[in-house]
């Protein structure tokens, strides 16, 4: 009721020209036995001060934590302008960008944000987002099997050094079409892939591709080069999942592997949370995407492109739409017809703000503030770095104790401590992933340290250690 | 008129070396010194110092614009002007639901303590109280027994179905159903997602009045359907009363039947899908619940499902257990068909939702389809007085309508995208047009139930003065719009010469 503007008056008069009675006659083609009964479920409505209250008074309760969870979604400083000129309601309130005359300002905003992508990942094309980083690298692997005309395999190399939750995603997406997945182990002293273990793992017919996320999923860089020459040796193409705002340190996947020029990543995907969105309890985050132009009809999503009116001033519209399930239907390369448009909005202001400079900064920071972090915690007895391998902003921690304990007491301190990994590398140990971006000062790393030695000598977690030793 | 701004040129054509935002950056710390001003030209990773090998730095920075924190501010204002947008024009998209989205959707939902949480850090009781609160809302109103929340769009609802659909037979050991029917009228990503679900698709046609020909669904029903993909009212913008026979004919045969829930605000309250027979349904939080689309983005696919389908629900959803709400995992839905994003879905556009639907309140759901149906039936009776010919004038609008420009299009030699681009220079965005793909040069027009009949009554203003233009000065139409900040734009051009990236100049 509330945002309807319909007077009595309004009503009747309109009622009179449709020539009805009544509103309820406008539902005279539904059969009566399918008509619904009162919402009981529902709740009563309440006025914007009422459901206001209530969404503070349970913001309130959730409290804020002192965050040193990464694992794909990391905390760092988002900029005023970002979400202030984002949620304008002329970006926040506008539709996908069809009609393209009155959608200038989105299809600008989206060809400029496509330019900052490929500029990250030298690459050639990028498309103008998908959901997320996990359902990005879905469509990736689907991409590659179509994009590999030099291998009939419809299998893909995951490795487990990829973030395990992305690899259950591209599992469920893609395992409909037939697609499979091994899963090659790391090198357990670097916790990095190692070209060994991948030669050791081949079957015969090979694989479509090798997906390599850098940094990956512990944080570690993995050998891109000759990561890279090995499955271009071996038919496969190479699949990069990056951070974004690693790519102002490292080296763009465009780049990678040794020889001069015709190699590199042949599909970058990756997650843009990183660039100006908040962590929000989980989302909306947005996925990135870039290949090579050789591939461009192969991605899936919608591309902007830049072209001229019939006036011959430069304009910009949705192109490459015969790829699309609008136009192919069931032939279309994904059935996916949104992008991420609004957080698209908010990372390419993001980056504006930022410059290469600045991204430049941000990333040398979190990979300081991480070895800081690093240092501090393990000068607790008990805690140790699992790897000793050249990383970004996050890190693998091995406790000598079960793990689940020490996050609850942690967290009980105010401070979200880390990622378990026993359940997804149950071969690590007692093992935790913690972060820190340029988020955390001296004191916040202080603060996390002293938690961590007094959640050690709580009576819960020695009980736990002590369990541990029965 | 529109009043939309003027052209703006890129970013990057507004950079110059070493302009920067400097208050953005971070904090310095003795690292970060390095790249001070002095040291510009330090190579990049330098400030990691020999932690990383050489071979793994980048070597030059990547052309990114820099600007002053103004020019950004400035540079995205003005390209905002160049919008349409619900916040400042009508906006009839067909099939879209172009409605206000309530500002207080986006304030509550962007509390700090919500946007500073991590999706793994310990269950924050207020948000997942929210969560499951708006997944109990969410089955009521559609009469399904549980929803799960996590998809990310109406594609990936629909994905989550269909996938669900093909686990129900597997578990049934009855896996060869294979098979999706869909109705001609179909949307695009129906087809699209049973083929990304490796299923086949089985197109059957409409009758004259806009139903499902029955006959043709109960050839195409057999040992191979695995279930049917349907709106209700469907694409054509008209109710399909028959819809107890095709639930019939279909769960004979064997089959499922999934919910598009694109024209759910046509039936808010009034008829639930799973009172329809419907066994499977995924809502569009950013049509029905008002959340924003964002220029194409995020949107939200929330799946509900009858009885048969409980076990294969997408995870995470939120489960309440002794009082404390906590995501629910593989370990509580083995069964399910699995994770389709990296966290628990676009959490934030679920929680707006959940604000709109407070607000509304049980009453305020009906009264949603209500003014709905009163606004688009409204501006089919209005707009047929003008001449236009409705595509199926015998039956009701429901929240949407087709109007078919068949007859003007021969004797005027104007066409629905014509009239299309001409209605934003009356500061009317386009309807839809050429969907569905059924009835020639149609345009399918959706007004909401949140505008104002003189909104209406603006937009049959601007069609009674396009049709006279139509009569008497074709041209105009045919070169609209002339007060946007570009004309037509040559979309062939745009594939042939493909220029989807910025690079600076060699």
């Amino acid at each position: 009721m509330p945002f309807i503007p319909h007077t009595p008056t309004d009503v009747s008069e309109m009622l009179s020209v449709i020539g009805a009675e009544s509103i309820d006659e406008l539902f005279d083609e539904i059969p009566e036995a399918l008509k619904a009964a009162a919402l009981e479920g529902v709740p009563t409505g309440r006025s914007e001060m009422e459901v206001a209250r209530l969404l503070t008074e349970r913001a309130a309760a959730d409290g804020r934590l002192l965050n040193f969870i990464g694992a794909g979604a990391y905390e760092h400083h988002i900029p005023a302008p970002v979400w202030a000129i984002a949620t304008r309601g002329e970006f926040y309130s506008a539709y996908t960008p069809y009609q393209a005359e009155a959608s200038q300002g989105t299809l600008q905003l989206i060809y400029e944000y496509q330019s900052m992508i490929c500029a990250l990942t030298g690459m050639e094309a990028a498309n103008a987002s998908l959901y997320d980083g996990a359902s990005a690298l879905a469509e990736a692997c689907l991409m590659a099997i179509r994009a590999n005309r030099g291998s009939e395999s419809r299998r893909i190399l995951m490795p487990r050094t990829v973030n395990p939750t992305y690899a259950k995603v591209a599992q469920t997406i893609a395992r409909h079409q037939g697609v499979e997945f091994e899963a090659p182990a790391f090198d357990r002293r670097t916790g990095r892939l190692s070209i060994d273990a991948l030669k050791g793992s081949m079957a015969s017919g090979g694989y479509a591709a090798l997906v390599i996320q850098q940094p990956n999923f512990f944080g570690n860089l993995e050998e891109i080069d000759a990561l890279t020459d090995w499955a271009h040796a071996n038919r496969m193409l190479v699949i990069a999942v990056v951070n974004p705002v690693s790519l102002a340190l490292y080296r763009p996947p465009g780049e990678w592997g040794s020889e001069a020029g015709g190699s590199g990543a042949d599909i970058v995907c990756g997650e843009g949370q990183p660039l100006g969105v908040p962590l929000a309890c989980g989302g909306p985050y947005f996925g990135f995407m870039a290949t090579r132009l050789s591939h461009v009809r192969q991605m899936p999503g919608r591309v902007v492109g830049r072209t001229v009116d019939t006036e011959g001033r430069p304009g910009f519209t949705l192109t490459l739409q015969a790829r699309e399930q609008h136009i192919r239907r069931s032939k279309a390369t994904s059935n996916i017809c949104t992008n991420q448009g609004l957080l698209v909005t908010a990372a390419t202001i993001y980056l504006s703000l930022l410059g290469p400079e600045g991204l430049e900064r941000v990333a040398a920071s979190c990979a300081e503030r991480t070895e800081c972090l690093v240092q501090a915690l393990t000068r607790i007895p008990g805690v140790a770095a699992a790897f000793d391998t050249p990383r970004f902003h996050e890190a693998v921690l091995v406790l000598d104790r079960p793990v689940p304990p020490v996050l609850a007491a942690l967290a009980e301190r105010g401070i979200a401590g880390g990622l378990d990994l026993g359940a997804s590398h149950p071969e690590l140990g007692h093992a935790m992933l913690v972060c820190a971006t340029e988020t955390k000062l001296d004191r916040d790393i202080e603060a996390y340290a002293n938690a961590l030695r007094d959640a050690i000598e709580s009576p819960s977690a020695a009980r736990a250690q002590l369990e541990e030793r029965a | 008129m529109s009043e939309l701004g003027l052209r703006e040129p890129l970013i990057f054509e507004l950079s110059k070396p070493g302009r920067r935002a400097p208050s953005q950056f971070p904090p310095e710390t003795a690292v970060a010194g390095d790249l001070s001003d002095g040291d510009r030209g330090a190579a990049p990773g330098a400030a990691r110092g020999a932690g990383v090998p050489a071979y793994l730095r980048r070597l030059s920075r990547p052309h990114l614009p820099e600007v002053s924190e103004l020019q950004v501010v400035r540079h995205f204002t003005r390209l905002s002007h160049l919008n349409f947008s619900i916040d400042s024009h009508f906006y009839p998209l067909g099939s879209c639901t172009m409605k206000y989205n309530p500002k207080a959707c986006n304030t509550y939902a962007m509390l700090p303590e919500f946007l500073g949480r991590h999706p793994f850090a310990p269950g924050p009781q207020g948000f997942l109280a929210c969560m499951y609160e708006l997944q109990e809302m969410l089955k009521e109103i559609t009469g399904m027994q549980a929803v799960s929340l996590s998809p990310m769009a109406g594609a990936q609802g629909e994905f989550a179905g269909v996938a669900m659909i093909r686990a129900y037979h597997q578990h049934r050991n009855d896996a060869a159903r294979m098979e999706i029917i869909v109705p001609q009228a179909a949307h695009g990503t129906n087809p699209a997602t049973a083929a990304m679900c490796g299923c086949t698709v089985k197109e059957i046609p409409c009758d004259k009045s806009g139903g499902i020909d029955l006959d043709a669904l109960e050839a195409a029903a057999g040992p191979a359907t695995a279930g049917i993909m349907l709106t209700n009212p469907s694409t054509l913008g008209v109710f399909e009363h028959r819809i107890a026979d095709v639930a019939r004919i279909v769960h004979k045969a064997g089959g499922l039947l999934y919910y598009d829930g694109a024209n759910l605000n046509a039936i808010l309250g009034k008829v639930r899908p799973g009172d329809m027979g419907f066994d499977v349904i995924h809502m569009n939080l950013h049509k029905t619940f008002s959340t924003p689309h964002g220029g194409g983005g995020p949107g939200s696919g929330a799946v509900g499902v009858g009885p048969r389908l409980l076990p294969f629900l997408p995870i995470p959803l939120v489960g309440l257990q002794e009082g404390r709400y906590r995501w629910l995992t593989e370990a509580d839905l083995p069964d399910s068909i699995g994770r389709l994003s990296g966290f628990m879905g676009n959490a934030g556009v679920n929680l707006r939702a959940y604000v709109y639907m407070r607000m509304l309140g049980r009453r305020g759901m009906v009264r949603v389809a209500e003014y709905a149906a009163l606004n688009a039936n409204y501006l089919m009776k209005r707009l047929t007085d003008l001449g236009y010919e409705a595509a199926y004038p015998a039956r009701r609008a429901s929240h949407e309508f087709i109007i078919t420009l068949k007859s003007e299009s021969r004797r005027f030699e104007v066409t629905a995208m014509d009239v299309a681009k001409r209605l934003l220079d009356f500061g009317v965005h386009a309807p839809t047009t050429y969907f569905p793909l059924l009835v020639p040069e149609c345009l399918l027009i959706e007004p909401t139930e949140t505008e104002t009949k003189e909104e209406l009554d603006h937009f049959c203003g601007a069609m009674q003065e396009i049709r006279r233009e139509m009569e008497q000065e074709p041209e105009k139409l045919r070169t609209a719009p002339h007060t946007m900040p570009v004309r037509r734009l040559d979309d062939v051009r745009a594939v042939k010469q493909l220029d989807i990236a910025w690079k600076p100049a060699p």
